[in-house]
C-alpha cells in the first residue's frame, strides 16, 4: 500500500520559510477557497497556514546549535484525528495514505484538533471548517503539470532540497532510502500515531585527516615541494630495493 | 485547553437533566414496589419536563460550539468510531424519552402494558423510566468518553473522568429533585436530599481523586520527543508566527496559576462543601428555600468545575508554541 509522505532533513533546512509562503500561496489560490489572512501587513497578522517553520536552540551557550524545524500535518498511519470525527469529514485515503478533511462535511466542532497531539489542524475563521495540509493532493495528481511539477508546493519551493517527497512504503523510494540511511525518525513516538512524515536528524560532518595525508611519507625534508633531484651517480630506487 | 462556554453549559445542563430524570424514576420505582407512598403525577410530570428543558438548553448551547451548526445532523453518522457522534445520538434519544415520560404523567395516559411475574402491573411510564435510565447512563458515558478517549491529554484519559461525570451530574440532578420534592412531594424529600448528600459526597471523593491524580501527572511528551532531538537544553526561539493563530488560541486558557488555584478551591466549596451543608439543613428543617439555594449554588459551582476540568488539561501541541520570537 502506498503512503505518501514528506521527509524533512533538519541538517539541511536553513529556516528560510520559503515552504511556508509557497504552501500558503498554492493552497489559498486553490479550488478549496482562500485561507484566511487577516491583517497580513498590519499589527497582528493572523490566518490559516498548513505549514510553519519553527526555530529551536539546542544546548547552552557557547555550545549551541540552531535547529529550524518545519512542521505540518504528519499524515499519521494511525491518525487520532480520524476516528473522533463525528461526521466522517476527517478521513485517511486508502490509496495513498493522505489524511484529508472534506470541507463540505466538516461542522467545525474542533474535536479533531483536540485529538491531534501535533497541533496540525486549524479552524479557518471564515469558512469555519477545519483545515490542514493536504500534501498538495490537488497538485500531485494533476496530469496537466510536468512530472517535476507534480510535487507538493513546499517541496518545490525548498531552495536547499531539505524536503523530500515520496512513498515511504516503497522500500526503494528516495524517501525510504533517506529514512533508512540517514536515521529518519518520527515525532512523539509515545503517542502511537505512527506519523508518515519523517525527520532526518542533524549530522556532524567530520573530515578525519591523518598526518600522513597532509605530509607526504616520502618527504623527509618536510618540504612539500619539488624533491631534490638526485645526482647522476646516486643509486636509484631500483638499485636499492630488492624486487 | 481554552474552555468553550458552550461546552461548559452543555455538559453541566445535560448532566443535571440526566440526574433529575434518574432521581424521578428512583422515586417512581420505590413507589411501584411499595417502599414509598405513591406520589402525585404532577411531581413526575413537572420533573420530567424540567429534565427535558435542561437537556434542550444543553443541546441549544452545544450549537454555539460548532463552526457550521447547519450541518450538525451529519454528526450522527460516525457512531461506530466517535464518542461525540454517539453522544449526538444518545442526547436526542434521551430527550425524547424524558419528554414522553413527562407527558405521560401530565396527561395521565399511562396504560398498563403487562404484568411482572409477581403480578405487579407495568405501566408505560415504567417502561419509559427504564429506557430513560439506560439512556441517561449511556449519555453520561458518551459525554465523558469524548474527553477520556483522548489518550495524550492525560488529565482526561482516566476512568475517573467517566465516574465524575456520572457522580456530578447525578448530584446536581438529585439536589434539584430534592428541591422540587420539597414543594410538590414532601414525603419523598428526605430520601432525595439524603441521596443528593451521598452522591455529592461520592462526587467529592471522585473529583478529589482526579485532582490529586492530575497534580501528580508528568507529561509523557516533551520538547525532546516533540522535535526528536535528544538534548537536555532545548529552547524555542520562534514558533514561526507573530500574530497568534488557532494553535495559540485554542489550547491554553490564558489564566495564571493563582487564578486557577482560587477557582479550584472555589468549585470545591460551591459544588461540594456548601451544598452538603445546605442539603443537611434542608433535610432537617424541610425548608424548600434552603434546598433550592443548595441546587443553585451547586449548579453555579459546577459551571466553574467544568471550566476547570477543560482548562486543566495539558495539550502536547503547546510544546510547539512557547515563544513568539
Amino acid at each position: 500500500m502506498t503512503q505518501l509522505a514528506l521527509v524533512i532533513d533538519l541538517n539541511v533546512c536553513v529556516g528560510c520559510h520559503a515552504c511556508v509562503t509557497n504552501c500558503k500561496e498554492w493552497n489559498t489560490s486553490g479550488e478549496a477557497g482562500p485561507m484566511v489572512d487577516r491583517n497580513p501587513y498590519g499589527k497582528d497578522p493572523n490566518g490559516t497556514f498548513f505549514n510553519r517553520v519553527q526555530t529551536f536552540e539546542v544546548g547552552e551557550f557557547p555550545q549551541t546549535e540552531t535547529v529550524h524545524f518545519p512542521k505540518s500535518c504528519l499524515h499519521c498511519e494511525e491518525p487520532p484525528c480520524v476516528p473522533v470525527c463525528p461526521t466522517g469529514a476527517s478521513y485517511k485515503r486508502k490509496e495513498d495514505g493522505i489524511v484529508l478533511v472534506d470541507y463540505d462535511k466538516c461542522i467545525g466542532c474542533k474535536y479533531c484538533s483536540w485529538a491531534c497531539p501535533y497541533g496540525a489542524r486549524e479552524l479557518d475563521a471564515d469558512q469555519r471548517v477545519m483545515k490542514k495540509c493536504t500534501l498538495c493532493v490537488d497538485r500531485i495528481y494533476d496530469t496537466t503539470m510536468t512530472a517535476e511539477e507534480r510535487r507538493p508546493a513546499c517541496v518545490r519551493a525548498c531552495p536547499t532540497s531539505a524536503r523530500l517527497f515520496g512513498d515511504i512504503h516503497d522500500p526503494d523510494s528516495e524517501v525510504s532510502h533517506a529514512i533508512r540511511e540517514a536515521g529518519g525518525y518520527q515525532l512523539m513516538p509515545e503517542c502511537g500515531t505512527y506519523p508518515a512524515n519523517h525527520y532526518l536528524p542533524r549530522r556532524k560532518v567530520k573530515l578525519r585527516i591523518r598526518e600522513d595525508e597532509i605530509e607526504r611519507a616520502d618527504n623527509p625534508l618536510k618540504i612539500d615541494g619539488q624533491l631534490p633531484k638526485p645526482g647522476k651517480a646516486e643509486p636509484t630506487l631500483d638499485d636499492v630495493s630488492s624486487w | 485547553m481554552n474552555p468553550a462556554y458552550s461546552v461548559v453549559f452543555l455538559t453541566t445542563l445535560i448532566g443535571a437533566g440526566q440526574g433529575l430524570f434518574l432521581a424521578l424514576f428512583t422515586i417512581e420505582s420505590y413507589a411501584a414496589f411499595g417502599l414509598l407512598p405513591p406520589q402525585s403525577s404532577d411531581f413526575y410530570a413537572l420533573g420530567g419536563e424540567i429534565s427535558f428543558a435542561l437537556l434542550s438548553l444543553g443541546l441549544f448551547a452545544s450549537f454555539f460550539h460548532l463552526g457550521r451548526p447547519e450541518r450538525a445532523w451529519r454528526s450522527a453518522t460516525q457512531w461506530r468510531t466517535s464518542w461525540l457522534s454517539r453522544e449526538v445520538i444518545a442526547l436526542p434519544a434521551f430527550m425524547g424519552v424524558s419528554f414522553l415520560y413527562g407527558v405521560a404523567h401530565w396527561t395521565g395516559v399511562n396504560p398498563v402494558l403487562g404484568e411482572l411475574y409477581s403480578g405487579m402491573p407495568v405501566n408505560i411510564t415504567a417502561v419509559l423510566g427504564v429506557a430513560g435510565s439506560v439512556l441517561a447512563f449511556a449519555l453520561f458515558v458518551c459525554t465523558a468518553m469524548i474527553y477520556a478517549c483522548v489518550r495524550f491529554i492525560r488529565e482526561w484519559h482516566s476512568p475517573l473522568t467517566v465516574i465524575n461525570y456520572i457522580l456530578l451530574g447525578g448530584a446536581s440532578g438529585f439536589s434539584m429533585a430534592a428541591a422540587l420534592a420539597a414543594y410538590m412531594a414532601p414525603a419523598v424529600m428526605p430520601l432525595l436530599a439524603g441521596w443528593a448528600l451521598i452522591i455529592t459526597t461520592l462526587g467529592l471523593i471522585g473529583r478529589g481523586a482526579s485532582l490529586i491524580r492530575n497534580a501528580r501527572l508528568k507529561p509523557k511528551s516533551t520538547l525532546q520527543t516533540a522535535i526528536g532531538i535528544k538534548h537536555q537544553h532545548i529552547v524555542q526561539k520562534s514558533m514561526g508566527l507573530m500574530g497568534g493563530s488557532f494553535n495559540t488560541r485554542e489550547f491554553f486558557h490564558g489564566q495564571g496559576a493563582g487564578r486557577l488555584r482560587s477557582l479550584k478551591w472555589g468549585f470545591l466549596l460551591s459544588v461540594f462543601v456548601v451544598p452538603m451543608g445546605l442539603l443537611g439543613v434542608g433535610l432537617v428543617s424541610a425548608s424548600g428555600e434552603v434546598l433550592v439555594l443548595a441546587c443553585v449554588v451547586q449548579y453555579l459551582g459546577l459551571l466553574v468545575e467544568r471550566w476547570f476540568f477543560l482548562a486543566q488539561s495539558y495539550h502536547p501541541q503547546n510544546l510547539y508554541y512557547q515563544s513568539v520570537s
